[in-house]
């Protein structure tokens, strides 16, 4: 139970909610780019291959095809790290995660607002793309930055409730990236049968759990690389922190501390949603979700993860507010 | 770095005696700075802002769309006032101040000082600033003014004048504290060596101003929220540091709603009730029931609230009228009347245009003259005699003419200077300062306050808006012969 502290205005939960989200969405869009970067190097693909399943993942296809055209290399870098245009894109999402943290700064510690700034100073002062021999870097800065925000808000703020807040928005985001980069791999890697058993499927496989840096614990769980157990991990793994159970373990707990509600028990529906979901994925099992159709589950997965953003904020931030005009939604 | 050919030109230096020898409080410093190597100064300058921007203390620039934020400049260089000299100002200031509040009470109750013939009626029905829905209402504890933020100028007779009031919003408390913390970093040795007054306790002696006020009946520890009108506002930074500082929620209008006469704020476990709101709104904008109907700003029925005694307000509504410039000049009045003493720091002599011998005198002497809107801030809608054109004279001739009750004049002063580097090298340049004086059951006044400083060459305007900067002040904690002179007055 948390202690009884101030009351939390709902357009701060609000703010915080989407800081979380936004840099945790900044940090996975810098690290699957970093990732596609290094297979290029050693499977270079014809880039409509390489490049347009980011595209893909992040949702965006439609407005990057109307404004880029065909997926290269430049482009797809361009509209996903430093165009301001694109709302999520790292620069947008960096500015609207210190635009959400100026809103709520005195409920943030001091060391994390810093942190948000230097991390937007940087990005604003880079404007477009690196050269090559930068990039990488650069790429490793962003998410070594974000890594840093993370590291500073466990250490310098008080784990309350709008800490809470922030940690669902982190966490609910961690889970949907992570189901997104599974999907749209699983289908583009899957259907190249040929291929099964190859060094590039091990490559291609390994480039999946290296854009969610859980390579080097995947292969001490598992050892080889097979599909299977690549799902298994991601997905069903309790103690990853990047797999989506572990991340819907860590929003169930803050979502009831944040309620004051019992663990098992429901109040509110964004718990009793959030509460199935864990169920689900506590007692079901890796080939019962391959046989029924990964990417069936995996869209059925961000579908009630949605579902329990919406209510998240009905319940706890748009309730007792008139004028909610925050017109951010999830990707 | 080389300090020997710094010029006084004319001027009264805050650093420097008439015949060019430090002033005995400034010796430390200068001779610290004397010491250092060339570029060093610069180098900690150029540190001081990059950590400006850091820490994002910026503020927006209106009109910009492209939401360009910059820093207030600051300058490394601090004013430095004798522990003696702010004794003798703080009780100078905890005068006026009582004075004032008893005025603006008095205003919107029997206007005794008007029945009186003290002020005339007429100025108090012409002012702007006056507001018939405040008449009547009892703040808590009858304090009207609970911050206020009185600019100070010092002329070339090396005497201290009054030069506005600021009873309504006054903002840049937040850079004392920041410049505070910067110049900690910078010349830790010369702190150590001089004692200087400090004032990282501003935020406590907010906090318990405002808590002061909660209205009789708030249940347990009174709710003291900070209300801005929100993140596109100048003055943002400081309202959310000010929130932070003091641990209190930073609210915007949307947040609160009014319900059977009390003020409540919207939270994720539903209502709360608030009891003290230091608004950071103009009165124009807090209540589009009470005031200005297309205020998207405020909280409709909050000054309903207030009337009922269900929530207090820093500052009160209505304040303004004691702002106005015309007003001003009744202030050594204001103190005889209500006070029986006399002022203890001098008003700068005004000429009230509405007077036909006073307007007469300044449209004869417009360029030598400073002529001002009674109602304005920021530096706008101003003339400078002696720097203006022939052109802006007769500009300002014609307002004169048009509105006299909307403009005074006063002497052109010599505002003092301060050593400010500019380049590789220190320059003088004219300042001010703003104390703020806090008021709940006790007066508080934060020892120095911001020094606003002119940084371009001659100019006697300090306004952030036209090119002013800030500097640290530091109140000398004991006079320098020995004798400690903390807490006195």
């Amino acid at each position: 139970m948390m202690s009884e502290t101030n009351p939390l205005l709902s357009r701060v939960a609000d703010a915080v909610y989407w800081m979380g989200r936004y840099i945790e969405r900044a940090e996975n869009v810098a690290r699957y780019i970093g990732v596609n970067l290094n297979l290029q190097l050693d499977l270079p693909l014809d880039p409509a291959h390489q490049w347009q399943p980011l595209i893909d993942t992040s949702g965006d296809t439609e407005s990057f095809q109307k404004r880029y055209g065909v997926a290269t290399q430049a482009r797809v870098i361009e509209f996903l790290a430093y165009d301001t245009e694109n709302p999520s894109s790292i620069s947008s999402c960096l500015r609207s995660a210190r635009e959400n943290a100026r809103s709520v700064r005195e409920t943030i510690s001091s060391e994390m607002w810093a942190q948000i700034n230097a991390m937007y100073l940087q990005i604003q002062s880079q404007r477009s793309m690196p050269e090559p021999e930068r990039l990488l870097d650069s790429l490793r800065e962003i998410r070594m930055g974000c890594h840093l925000f993370q590291g500073v808000t466990d250490a310098t703020m008080t784990h309350n409730e709008p800490w809470h807040f922030l940690e669902l928005g982190r966490k609910l985001e961690r889970a949907d990236k992570t189901s997104r980069i599974l999907d749209v791999k699983y289908f583009m890697l899957l259907p190249s049968s040929k291929e099964v058993g190859t060094p590039y499927d091990d490559i291609h496989w390994a480039a999946v759990l290296k854009s969610v840096s859980g390579f080097e614990m995947y292969r001490k769980k598992y050892g080889r690389i097979t599909p299977r157990d690549v799902v298994d991990f991601l997905v069903m793994d309790r103690d990853f922190p990047r797999a989506v159970h572990y991340c819907i373990c860590c929003a169930n707990e803050s979502i009831h501390t944040i309620s004051g509600t019992a663990r098992g028990y429901y109040q509110y529906r964004s718990e009793q949603l959030m509460g199935q979901l864990l169920s689900e994925l506590d007692y079901t099992s890796t080939d019962t979700i391959i046989k029924g159709g990964l990417h069936e589950y995996l869209d059925a997965l961000q579908h009630k993860m949605n579902e329990i953003d919406d209510s998240v904020r009905t319940e706890f931030i748009a309730r007792a507010s008139q004028s909610q005009s925050q017109s951010q939604t999830s990707t | 770095m080389q300090l020997e050919d710094y010029a006084l030109q004319g001027f009264h230096d805050e650093m420097f005696d008439e015949s060019g020898v430090a002033r005995p409080e400034a010796k430390l410093l200068l001779d610290t700075i004397g010491a250092l190597e060339d570029g060093q100064l610069q180098r900690f300058q150029r540190a001081a802002e990059r950590r400006l921007v850091q820490m994002g203390i910026t503020f927006n620039v209106y009109g910009d769309t492209g939401g360009t934020e910059r820093i207030f400049p600051f300058d490394l260089i601090p004013r430095i006032v004798r522990s003696e000299e702010w004794n003798w100002i703080e009780i100078g200031l905890k005068q006026r101040i009582r004075a004032l509040n008893l005025f603006i009470d008095d205003i919107y109750h029997d206007q005794k000082i008007v029945k009186d013939k003290i002020v005339p009626d007429e100025v108090i029905r012409s002012a702007v600033f006056y507001r018939p829905q405040c008449v009547g209402l009892n703040p808590p504890l009858g304090v009207w003014c609970h911050i206020t933020g009185t600019d100070l100028v010092r002329h070339g007779d090396g005497k201290i004048y009054v030069l506005e009031d600021n009873l309504r919003v006054p903002s840049g408390v937040s850079y004392v504290l920041e410049n505070r913390d910067l110049m900690k970093r910078t010349f830790p040795q010369v702190f150590e060596g001089l004692r200087v007054r400090p004032v990282d306790d501003y935020p406590s002696n907010l906090l318990q101003t405002l808590e002061d006020i909660a209205p009789a009946g708030a249940e347990g520890k009174p709710v003291v929220v900070l209300l801005t009108p929100g993140i596109f506002n100048s003055a943002y930074f400081e309202h959310s540091f000010l929130a932070q500082k003091m641990g209190i929620p930073l609210v915007e209008g949307r947040d609160l709603v009014v319900e059977s006469d009390a003020v409540w704020m919207l939270t994720t476990k539903g209502r709360r009730k608030v009891d003290v709101i230091y608004r950071r709104i103009d009165d124009d904008f807090l209540d589009p029931q009470a005031f200005r109907k297309d205020s998207m700003l405020g909280v409709p029925g909050l000054v309903q609230a207030y009337r009922a005694g269900r929530v207090a307000l820093a500052n009160a509504p209505g304040n303004g009228v004691a702002d106005d410039k015309v007003v001003y000049a009744y202030v050594p009045q204001m103190i005889r009347y209500y006070l029986g003493e006399d002022a203890i720091l001098p008003n700068v002599p005004t000429y009230l245009c509405w007077r036909d011998a006073d307007r007469q005198h300044v449209l004869a002497n417009l360029d030598k003259l400073v002529v001002k809107a009674a109602n304005e801030a920021g530096g706008y809608g101003m003339l400078i005699g002696p720097h203006s054109t022939v052109a802006e004279q007769e500009e300002f001739a014609r307002r004169i003419q048009a509105h006299p009750r909307e403009y005074i004049a006063q002497p052109t002063l010599a505002l003092s200077r301060v050593p400010t580097l500019i380049g590789d090298h220190l320059e003088g340049r004219h300042v001010d300062l703003r104390p703020y004086i806090l008021y709940g059951k006790d007066i508080h006044v934060l020892p120095g306050g911001l020094t606003r400083v002119a940084l371009r060459k001659n100019s006697l305007v300090v306004n952030s808006s036209q090119g002013g900067g800030s500097k640290d002040t530091w109140v000398l904690a004991e006079s320098l012969n020995g004798s400690r002179d903390g807490d006195a007055a």
